[in-house]
């Protein structure tokens, strides 16, 4: 029996009928041949999150970011009022152009102009050579020419995405559609406190999403992260989201209060460190009041709402939490079955020691989290490779699995109908 | 000087190990202890967690003298030893193997 009142259709699945219900494949997830195609359907032509605002302050501002599934690094710099992205290739002799120590390493920092380490070519924040070293040794150089080569950037709610298509074919607004821009007025910009990890895992970056797109997994692979009788009951009862909503290639899911608020629940089934810090699983129980939070963060107007996890299509998620703080997920790719996953907790300064405490245990409990789904996708990529099996159920929970390796589908579809002859063996 | 306020002494034995200012020392320090060095620190912080926040609360935290910035610290380590202590019984994220999750930023202090 139904927690949550479903769609009239019966189920979140059959309400969007193009998904249908049957089993899926995921011979996608294992294909070589395909994430080849993912590459040139999906990475060089979707707009790709790469950081916020907040990380280039200032005029000159900037950081390096490789995306291996783009097969390029990028310099993400701010000039004036305007961020702009640039392949981080000196025009020269092709050299990495900033980095330090570690060519394969990240670097950020503040610059006036880019120098190459390898003859000193200079380059100004707008990317035009302002620099060549013996210019007059050259052969009819045009200097205004050699800028560094462009890589469309735009900015919505302080977070930064390029898009590596030569012309994009829809602006980033447009790309990110009316329910990821609902969540317009939620105050990114006050969350400065950041908590940032980062690692590699052995499982396909599709395979790896899914388990961010359904809760179905909380009760089994995270249960234990509360005291064994809470366990057995969360485990009896199963998950149930009360809204799903689907604006291909996007999606979104919403869970409920409830479910939240430890310091509902009787004092002996709650961790005693929690007690001791009115913090947890779910961040400070205190919270932050951010004031009155755009509706478009709750679409499905749930009461009491408690988290909703928009998934920004290919490989960026935002989690925003009843307790005023929030997080992200990202994906890269770095093989058919390998991916850098990159994750991040928000929060606004800590006035105080106590509110410090509360933030940390969020963080501290979204590491624990992240560590269970981490090793469990790496079995998960095994079991797929082994080929036996080439059909799998779905369920009603897990309505955004479905989606989402639809909406992969569809890109690479559609590019194959524009580049003709190009298909996955 | 000790290196927490006075009024936490029973804590100071355990200070050096764990006042740690990043979360990848206190993990590695997690991560190297037996469960049985693990439990003595729960046990003494447990008790003593809620006034040693409310102590450092009389701090301003981007200003905070070097006892109650070792004290908050420790608060963070006792955070992060909670779940090996109170759920796992193992210093490790059971099922996790050689998967790690590295916090590469946070704030300060």
């Amino acid at each position: 029996m139904a927690r949550y009142t479903k769609p009239a259709e019966g189920s979140w699945t059959e309400h969007y009928p193009e998904l249908g219900t049957d089993l899926v494949s995921y011979q996608d997830s294992i294909s070589e041949e395909f994430y080849k195609l993912e590459v040139e359907a999906i990475f060089k032509r979707a707009w790709l999150q790469v950081g916020r605002l907040e990380e280039i302050p200032r005029s000159g501002s900037y950081f390096t970011k490789e995306i291996k599934v783009a097969g390029t690094s990028i310099i993400v710099v701010r000039d004036g009022e305007d961020v702009r992205a640039f392949h981080n290739i000196c025009r020269h002799r092709g050299n990495r152009l900033m980095w330090n120590e570690d060519p394969r390493g990240e670097i950020s920092g503040n610059a006036r102009m880019f120098t190459c380490k390898y003859h000193g070519w200079g380059f100004g924040i707008d990317g035009s050579c302002v620099n060549i070293q013996q210019e007059d040794e050259f052969f009819d150089i045009k200097k205004g020419e050699l800028g560094l080569v462009p890589v469309h950037c735009d900015v919505w709610a302080g977070f930064i995405f390029v898009n590596f298509a030569n012309e994009p074919s829809q602006s980033l607004r447009d790309f990110l559609g009316p329910m990821i821009l609902g969540m317009e007025g939620y105050p990114f910009e006050k969350m400065t406190d950041k908590y940032g990890f980062r690692t590699e895992v052995g499982a396909n970056w599709k395979i790896f999403s899914d388990a961010f797109q359904e809760f179905y997994h909380a009760p089994w692979v995270h249960g234990t992260q509360h005291l064994p009788p809470v366990t057995a009951q969360i485990r009896e009862m199963g998950y149930e989201a009360p809204h799903y909503q689907v604006e291909s290639p996007h999606a979104l899911v919403t869970t409920a209060g409830s479910v939240h608020r430890i310091w509902e629940m009787p004092a002996e089934l709650v961790k005693p460190s929690d007690i001791a810090t009115k913090s947890g699983l779910f961040g400070p129980w205190e919270g932050t009041d951010l004031g009155e939070l755009p509706a478009g963060i709750n679409p499905g107007g749930i009461e009491p709402w408690g988290l909703s996890s928009f998934q920004f299509f290919p490989n960026f998620a935002i989690l925003i939490w009843e307790a005023g703080w929030y997080n992200t997920h990202q994906f890269w790719p770095t093989s058919h079955n390998s991916l850098v996953f990159e994750g991040n907790v928000y929060c606004t300064p800590s006035t105080t020691a106590t509110e410090r405490v509360g933030r940390e245990s969020a963080a501290v409990t979204f590491k624990e989290y992240s560590l269970q789904d981490a090793n469990t996708l790496e079995a998960t990529q095994m079991g797929i490779e082994a080929g036996v099996i080439d059909s799998w159920p779905l369920n009603d929970q897990e309505v955004l699995v479905r989606h989402f390796h639809k909406a992969v589908a569809d890109w690479v579809k559609q590019y194959q109908g524009e580049h003709d002859g190009v298909s996955a063996s | 000087m000790t290196m927490v306020p006075d009024e936490f002494q029973e804590l100071e034995p355990f200070a050096e190990r764990w006042a740690l200012a990043t979360e990848r020392e206190r993990w590695d320090q997690r991560l190297g202890s037996t469960m049985d060095e693990l439990q003595a620190f729960y046990d003494v912080m447990l008790p003593r967690c809620t006034d040693a926040m409310a102590y450092c609360d009389k701090f301003p935290l981007n200003d905070m003298p070097e006892q109650p910035v070792n004290l908050l610290r420790m608060i963070y380590s006792f955070v992060l030893i909670s779940f090996a202590v109170e759920l796992w019984r193992q210093p490790a994220v059971p099922d996790t193997g050689a998967t790690s999750y590295d916090r590469v930023s946070e704030p300060q202090p």
